[in-house]
């Protein structure tokens, strides 16, 4: 659906950048929307008091009255903008999440995340830049729309992508037999049908609270650092993950070699989103599976943007060490000197005479060190020396979009349902929610129903 | 002796549903008209089903009704059974369908052309398309590539069969199924068109040559089978309703009331399906001997076996052609398998065990166009003043016939008299929808109408239809003073009753509460609007008349109009639009949405090839529909959100 005049909103600043995190809304209701999560320090300086160009300093709170960050906005009314709409800034502390949570709340006050290079479009169309920058706005978006939908269908889990094919399925079947009845009455019937199809939607109701969750948790797609922990073997790899994690998650053994494949999971550590992948200790090895383990190891880790390598304190460093520390020279690289708890034997120094990067002691065992080993991390992310892919964010929180948005038809067919509204009306919000549905997997409507309808109902006379 | 020439304004080509409504539109707005038939007998003929309406089909008859086309009065004043469907669903879905009879119904069409002013009838074949070129029909090769390019031609008229000469400046093509038709079941072949008559075999070459590509559809028809061979005691009698309503805004119940004539159901059953899994093999569908593209929605009964195979039954919709004749329509089992296999399945249904067949069953193959080759107006995008409706753009149906033949003769005519087109969007009506996907999107089958093709169907009911569009058939100049009048006070009754209910407030009070509770309704916390008592399921604007104190003087100010208390049609639209208020709003506001980009014109003179950053497929999908505006572009599948942001900065750069 292509939409010119709506309210939109986007992170502006990159997302790897630390300090103040901007965050731009666009539109006619760019101001009501921003007022609506914003609490002033002082009182009449709401935003919607405020006159073009100036700005106040308060908090952002969500939906329950709950503070999310202190920010200054600035709102910049129609048509001295860039986009000659009226727009409000936001500017906060940054930090992923909360850029993430206040754009979220903004969406869920009526802004549309914008699509890419949507400013720079309304901006064009709005007769705010020249002819001489059309061209460039069109490169943008292509490029961007492109990178999107690679980068949508690319990252997309399989099981996801599943799922949704099955929820559409289903509803497509129901909405072309609901129109089948209303197309043919005297062959297709309806009665009763409501009740049938008010449970079928209660239970697709959880399914897609349950793929909210998971996009909330950012697993529907490898989103983040990428960060591989590497080590030999037994030097303690899967226990940091847990503890980075708070989970039991990886099998955790004394026996050298237990983690035979390389296992993936999403962590935010402060606000920084790391897609952590745990990889089989690296040795010289004869074990056939392990092998293949050992060698997805060093896959994963060339394409690493960030390496915890996990040095064994009570153990003398090896060839093992040596071998893993030439290949990592130029990475990225925290070293964490595991296993603190016992006597040691490896000192800081000594590891980095062999690799010069940052070394923090921990225990696993203990869960001691973290916080000096994510202070750390955070120092790189906020220097900008660690960055990622934010398209991939991005299209993250399209899904998450769409997905409450379908949410919301549903409850509406339900909704109608209860209040004993006729079929035809149903098929409106069904039909809305498939097309949002669709929007995640990249499929348009085109002739589906249409097509389903003559597939699955055998109509006319 | 010297061929014979004439000139007229427009011609008209077939007189079938979409050609009678072009005639008669072109005729009535003052335009001198010709219009040919291969038989006087065939004026308005229904080949094949034997009723008007249905579900959206029963739209646009009321729609073409309100722009002052002929469809809905002529089946008003031949029907011999009339149904409203879907009367437990939404308005929006409500569908009207009458049964017909035939033969009066082309009689009392006929009849009306035939006395209609500017207008002439001719029975022949027409032959050929005249253009604007030395040699008429020869356009050499470096003429088609102009044909195909910017610099429309122009159609000067058309030759008949016998060699006469007919200019005119515009030409309305609705041949339906004529052009090269070939009816075929089992073996047999017939280069006929429907019941006989004779084909048109000309005129698609000339077509052709002047470089129209053509393609090939089918459709298909039951056979016809004796009454007196029927035993009805063994089907379910199918009544119509009590209450009649018209198709045209222009009837009451009471000037059409007559006593009803039942159709019959009966079903198919396993012996029926073995007897044509048994002759499938026999069948010229699957052994190749039909080439066209047959309509999924309409299928053989051969199909539907084969298709649907788990089904143990099929209904099949005995139906009367006629009051004056024996012949009986089987609904349900079209077929083109041979006459033998024919004879064997429709015995093997109940009630039909000694049935005689009058005419056989048989599918028809003819030539038609891709509509994509026109202008929303219906006219041809690289012929000027050609023009072409009904099942020649790829539709199927009477109804969506009519619609078309209507649009086109409204058109032409303006043409002539130097006027904009009149083009209906997806907002206004079904016959915007209908239009607009036939001319953007690439049909592969015959295109039907169907509710769910509309995405504003909550505000294209067949009850508003009268308002959504007879103020654009008064502007045009085929609805008449003394019925716009009659129209314009309705809708101000209605728009000042819904206001007036909007702001009427009641109180808590013990006379209110008294009436809800007799009504099972919840009682009131705080004073209401008689517009919020009217949205309750269980109440209606009918219902609260006790309550509703100053109804009376209403009634009574416009009794002179509108007969006494409001007219039920009335009644009706207080009652939609306050009911479905909520979901009427939403999709008004997407509507607004959606003209936002109708508004944005697409110049005709635009190179794809030259937008910077058009995706290759958006580049040849546009290029073949060359379409008018954004919203129009944005609708074609393979053309992309990002083809429409790019294309929109082209144009605005």
């Amino acid at each position: 659906m292509i939409r010119l005049t709506d309210t939109i909103a986007a992170i502006a600043t990159g997302m790897n950048q630390g300090g103040i995190g901007v965050i731009r809304v666009s539109g006619e209701k760019a101001i009501p929307i921003a007022d609506s999560i914003f609490v002033p320090k002082k009182k009449g300086r709401e935003i919607r008091t405020l006159d073009t160009y100036t700005a106040a300093y308060g908090n952002i709170v969500d939906t329950n009255g709950q503070m999310v960050d202190e920010v200054i906005v600035l709102v910049m009314k129609a048509p001295s903008t860039y986009t000659k709409e009226d727009v409000v800034e936001i500017d906060c502390h940054g930090g992923m999440q909360v850029m993430q949570h206040i754009l979220q709340l903004l969406i869920g006050q009526g802004a549309r995340l914008a699509d890419p290079g949507e400013f720079t479009k309304r901006a064009f169309l709005n007769g705010r830049i020249d002819l001489s920058q059309a061209e460039s706005v069109m490169d943008l978006i292509s490029a961007k729309s492109d990178l999107a939908a690679k980068t949508a269908l690319s990252q997309l889990k399989g099981s996801l992508r599943d799922k949704i094919d099955v929820l559409r399925k289903n509803l497509i079947h129901n909405i072309a037999y609901i129109e089948s009845a209303l197309d043919d009455p005297e062959h297709y019937d309806l009665t009763g049908f409501d009740e049938t199809l008010d449970h079928l939607l209660e239970n697709m109701e959880q399914e897609i609270e349950h793929l909210v969750r998971t996009a909330e948790d950012g697993k529907m797609m490898k989103e983040g650092i990428c960060t591989v922990i590497l080590g030999k073997p037994n030097a303690g790899k899967s226990s940091v993950l847990n503890v980075m994690t708070g989970r039991e998650r990886a099998i955790v053994t004394e026996i050298a070699g237990t983690t035979r494949d390389t296992l993936e999971e999403f962590v935010s550590i402060q606000g920084i989103p790391l897609n952590i992948i745990d990889t089989a200790g690296i040795r010289d090895t004869d074990d056939i599976v392990e092998k293949i383990g050992v060698d997805k190891s060093i896959e994963a880790m060339q394409q690493a943007d960030l390496i915890l390598y996990i040095v064994d304190s009570s153990k003398a460093l090896d060839e093992n060490d040596y071998a893993i520390m030439k290949q990592i020279a130029d990475k990225n690289v925290i070293i964490l000197r595991n296993k603190m708890d016992l006597p040691s034997v490896v000192s800081d120094e000594e590891i980095q005479s062999y690799l010069n990067k940052p070394v923090i002691a921990i225990s696993a065992k203990d869960q001691t060190g973290f916080d000096t080993f994510y202070e750390a991390l955070n120092e790189m992310f906020f220097q900008g020396r660690l960055s990622y892919n934010d398209e991939i964010y991005i299209t993250n929180m399209r899904h998450k979009e769409a997905l409450q948005e379908a949410l919301e038809s549903i409850h509406m067919v339900r909704d109608s349902i209860a209040a004993g509204m006729p079929e035809d009306f149903l098929t409106i919000d069904l039909m809305n929610a498939y097309e949002r549905l669709g929007y995640i997997i990249g499929e348009s409507v085109e002739d589906d129903l249409v097509d389903t309808i003559f597939k699955e109902f055998c109509m006319g006379k | 002796m010297n061929a014979i020439e004439e000139t007229y304004d427009a011609i008209v080509v077939g007189a079938g549903h979409a050609g009678c409504e072009a005639a008669l539109a072109l005729a009535r707005m003052g335009q001198e008209t010709i219009i040919f038939t291969v038989s006087m007998d065939s004026v308005a003929m229904m080949p094949c089903n034997p009723n008007v309406g249905g579900s959206s089909k029963g739209h646009l008859v009321r729609e073409i009704d309100a722009l002052g086309g002929e469809m809905g009065k002529n089946i008003d004043r031949t029907y011999i059974q009339s149904k409203m469907l879907n009367q437990s669903k939404g308005p929006a879905v409500h569908s009207l369908r009458a049964q017909a009879d035939k033969a009066e119904y082309t009689r009392r069409m006929r009849m009306t052309m035939e006395n209609t002013e500017h207008l002439t009838l001719r029975q022949a074949e027409v032959a050929e398309l005249i253009f604007d070129d030395a040699e008429n029909t020869a356009i050499d090769k470096e003429k088609i590539d102009v044909f195909q390019g910017e610099h429309p031609i122009q159609v000067k008229g058309i030759r008949t069969k016998s060699g006469a000469t007919y200019y005119a400046k515009c030409v309305v093509l609705c041949t339906g199924v004529y052009l090269n038709a070939r009816c075929i079941y089992g073996d047999v072949v017939n280069h006929t068109g429907p019941n006989g008559l004779s084909a048109a075999t000309y005129l698609s070459g000339s077509m052709e040559k002047a470089g129209i590509p053509l393609r090939r559809f089918k459709t298909g028809t039951p056979a016809r089978i004796d009454k007196r061979s029927i035993d009805f005691s063994k089907m379910e009698e199918q009544f119509g309703d009590e209450k009649i309503v018209p198709f045209s805004f222009t009837n009451t119940e009471e000037d059409i009331k007559r006593e009803q004539i039942s159709c019959w159901l009966t079903y198919t059953n396993e012996t029926t399906h073995t007897i044509i899994r048994n002759n499938i093999d026999r069948s010229p569908l699957f052994s190749g001997a039909i080439e066209g593209t047959g309509p999924r929605y309409c299928p053989s009964i051969e199909d539907k076996v084969m298709k649907f195979a788990d089904k143990d039954r099929h209904q099949v919709f005995v139906e009367p052609e006629g009051e004056f004749t024996n012949e009986m329509y089987i609904g349900g089992m079209s077929s083109s398998l041979p006459e033998d296999v024919q004879y064997a399945m429709y015995r093997s249904v109940p009630g039909l065990e000694h049935a005689k067949i009058v005419r056989n069953a048989y599918a028809i193959e003819y030539d038609c166009i891709s509509a994509l080759l026109l202008k929303p107006s219906l006219e041809f995008k690289d012929v000027d003043g050609l023009f072409s409706a009904g099942q020649m753009n790829g539709s199927s149906g009477y109804e969506e016939a009519a619609a078309q033949g209507l649009m086109a003769g409204i058109n032409a005519a303006r043409k002539l008299q130097g006027k904009e087109p009149i083009v209906l969007d997806r907002s206004q009506a079904y016959i915007g929808v209908l239009i607009d996907d036939l001319v953007t999107k690439k049909t592969k089958e015959p295109y039907r109408m169907m509710t769910s093709r509309a995405e504003y169907r909550l505000l294209l009911r067949q009850d508003n239809a009268d308002l959504r569009l007879t103020e654009i058939g008064y502007e045009i100049g085929l609805i008449p003073d003394e019925r716009y009048a009659h129209f314009t006070k309705k809708r101000e009754l209605i728009e000042e009753e819904v206001a007036r209910l909007n702001e009427t407030m009641v109180g808590a009070n013990q006379r209110i509460q008294k009436f809800l509770e007799e009504h099972d309704s919840t009682t009131l916390k705080t004073a209401a609007s008689l517009a919020d008592l009217i949205k309750r399921p269980e109440l209606s604007y009918e219902m609260i008349a006790p309550i509703d104190d100053a109804r009376s003087a209403i009634y009574e100010k416009d009794a002179k109009v509108w007969n006494g208390p409001f007219a039920p049609e009335i009644m009706e639209q207080i009652n939609i639009e306050l009911k479905y208020d909520g979901y009427i709003k939403r999709q008004r506001s997407q509507v607004e949405h959606f003209k936002k980009l109708e508004k944005k014109r697409i110049p005709a003179d635009i190179c794809y090839e030259d937008v910077h950053n058009l995706r290759k497929e958006a580049i040849q999908k546009l290029s073949e529909v060359r379409p008018k505006n954004i919203g129009q572009a944005s609708r074609i599948s393979g053309v992309s959100p990002a083809d429409i942001s790019v294309l929109m900065i082209y144009l605005k750069a």
